[in-house]
């Protein structure tokens, strides 16, 4: 199989992973749309490290993981903090900050 | 297969970042093992020594004239990256004293007492005058400055991603951390550290992109590649993604919507930080990117880089007109001045141009400003913390002279006039592009600047010219903290402004990027 499709399909994931993040409501979900798009980049950045014959994109995606991993942290304690005072995780509902 | 070689490390050229990450290490540690009375002032004490410490070495690497590419090629530690490292860390010790202030307010602090209670809650109430403190705020400040010193002397893609999300994660947290207005804070923590992690998520899939392209992530690298095999649309694809995620941490815009929210939900201390530092090392990223990497086909972005500088200028100078609350407003000036920063990168002109030492003055100029600028927001205040509506500074001349003649000054050289640093900076940016021919670009900047020096001048009247209200802030006296800030920030802007020849000529020598 071509290269190529895993290519196209990483970039299907990232545009699903991105419109995702512009219109679903919850924050979470919009947080698990992001993972979406950097699990996408991971995915081109295997398929490059084997079209280019170099190790750096595997390295690469296994960094990206580990921030992922890192960003699940602090991202889940900043919208559990803003769950437990306004018992939900709407982003439509944080809406004090504006004009 | 050989043994495997071990990369060479200079550890002299390292000493500035392994001073902050060591000193943010220890913090961690202090925070699990010192009793909770001692932890404030140790903390402080260990977050001004990493960042102090870390100006002072750069200053001495700076004087040995260092100019290496260390750590297996993923360091360029060189003229302009020990600049921006100086300045990073100079404004963040600044910062951590703003932090440290904690005779303003009758709640002792600007931050949480503890962070996990929920906000409203009873014993929120009863912690709000507590002298306890959620003291984790200095070792994540410490750890953002070390990841915003990895930032402007990153050699690689990867460790500018690294970079990134090492400055990022810990701004997204303490920006949630106020102890007043805790929903507020809260919100701009969740805006922020969402739009944050998207942008993120550019740069990375444009880092994929350039990867492969190229076949390589080094920066000279993909130069290499640019010059001999000239652009592919996949290059100039990963290239736009890049220069989207570094511009929404330099919030310029159309990539700002960001910033006035958290700017004005962020305790102000934070605010100062971020408005101070984080740009400063964005527009490190911004200058090495484009310069070493992409500097002999500047082609692919010098037409983006252009129109989004015009977009940020009127974006931040016109919507800043409109503003009521001065956090808000001034963080509509960051956005124009995002703009300002943009000409001196046009004035980059494919490495031959006097840009990349006028932007470099510009950031120190501008950082040591608005660092002041938040700092008088601290001070002003009323029952209920700080008083940043506009219509509470009315007046403030007859309450306090001095915090109204430091505020006004320190407007008037956001607003770039003549005998401040603002107007130093101005005037070796726009020189630097009317210099590589952009000078329509520097005439927009001279109407955006005119129009945004209104919205400064309107505070300034209102300061002077209008009776106080009733309900008025008063002004707090600062504490020792607040006050070394205040004046360091103040002596600063006039300095560059009167006299700015030394260091004009400083940012002229620094101006070179290896790679």
């Amino acid at each position: 199989m071509s290269l190529t499709n895993y290519l196209v399909l990483a970039a299907v994931l990232f545009t699903i992973g991105a419109v995702g993040v512009l219109v679903r409501r919850n924050a979470i979900v919009v947080f698990m749309c992001i993972e979406l798009m950097l699990n996408s980049v991971n995915l081109t950045l295997v398929t490059f490290a084997r079209a280019t014959g170099t190790l750096d994109g595997q390295v690469i995606a296994f960094f990206v993981m580990v921030v992922a991993a890192a960003e699940v942290v602090v991202g889940l304690a900043i919208i559990m903090s803003i769950y437990r005072t306004r018992r939900s995780a709407s982003v439509d509902d944080a809406n004090l900050l504006k004009y | 297969m050989g043994p495997i070689q071990a990369p060479s490390l200079s550890l002299a050229a390292l000493a500035p970042l392994l001073l902050v990450f060591g000193a943010a290490a220890i913090g961690v540690l202090v925070e699990a093992f010192a009793p909770r009375a001692v932890r404030h002032p140790v903390q402080v004490a260990l977050a001004l020594v990493g960042t102090v410490g870390a100006f002072l070495a750069t200053l001495l690497l700076a004087v040995d004239g260092t100019e290496e590419v260390t750590a297996a090629g993923a360091l360029a530690v060189d003229g302009a990256g020990l600049f921006l490292q100086a300045t990073i860390a100079g404004l963040g010790a600044l910062s951590v004293l703003l932090f440290a202030e904690r005779g303003l307010d009758p709640a002792r602090s600007s931050f949480v007492a503890a962070a996990a209670v929920p906000a409203g809650s009873p014993r929120d109430r009863e912690l709000l005058t507590s002298e306890r403190v959620q003291t984790e705020v200095y070792p994540l400040a410490v750890f953002a400055v070390g990841g915003m010193m990895l930032f402007v002397t990153a050699n690689d893609l990867l460790v500018m991603f690294i970079a990134l999300e090492v400055l990022s994660l810990p701004l997204y947290l303490i920006s949630g951390l106020a102890r007043r207005r805790r929903l507020l804070s809260q919100e701009a923590a969740v805006k922020y550290f969402l739009l944050g992690a998207f942008a993120s998520a550019f740069f990375l899939y444009g880092l994929a992109l350039v990867y492969g392209a190229t076949g390589t992530i080094r920066l000279s690298g993909i130069r290499e590649s640019v010059t001999t095999e000239g652009t592919g649309t996949l290059l100039v694809l990963g290239l736009g993604l890049l220069v989207v995620g570094l511009l929404f941490k330099a919030s310029v815009a159309p990539f700002h919507t960001w910033t006035p929210d958290v700017y004005q939900g962020a305790p102000t201390p934070v605010t100062a930080f971020m408005a101070a530092c984080t740009k400063v090392a964005a527009f490190g990223a911004i200058l090495r990117l484009l310069y070493v990497a992409f500097g002999t086909a500047d082609w692919t972005w010098r037409p983006i880089v252009y129109g989004i500088a015009i977009v940020s200028m009127l974006v931040g100078a016109v919507l800043g007109l409109t503003q009521t609350d001065v956090k808000r407003m001034l963080a509509y000036s960051s956005i124009a001045h995002a703009g300002f920063l943009l000409t001196g990168v046009i004035g980059l002109g494919g490495g031959t141009g006097s840009g990349l030492a006028a932007t470099l003055f510009y950031l120190l100029a501008y950082g040591l400003t608005t660092l002041g600028a938040f700092a008088v927001v601290t001070l002003v205040r009323d029952g209920d913390g700080e008083a940043t509506h506009l219509s509470q500074w009315a007046g403030l001349a007859t309450r306090s002279p001095l915090t109204a003649g430091i505020m006004a000054f320190l407007l008037l050289a956001l607003a770039g006039i003549p005998l401040t640093s603002g107007f130093t900076g101005k005037f070796a940016v726009f020189r630097a592009a009317i210099e590589v021919g952009a000078w329509p670009l520097a005439v927009i900047a001279l109407v955006a600047s005119a129009v945004a020096a209104f919205f400064y001048l309107r505070l300034i009247v209102l300061m002077y010219f209008s009776d106080p209200a009733v309900d008025g802030a008063t002004v707090g006296v600062p504490g020792l903290p607040t006050t070394i800030v205040l004046a360091v920030t103040v002596a600063a802007t006039l300095v560059l402004g009167v006299v700015p020849g030394s260091v004009l000529d400083l940012a002229d020598r620094a101006a070179t990027l290896v790679g």
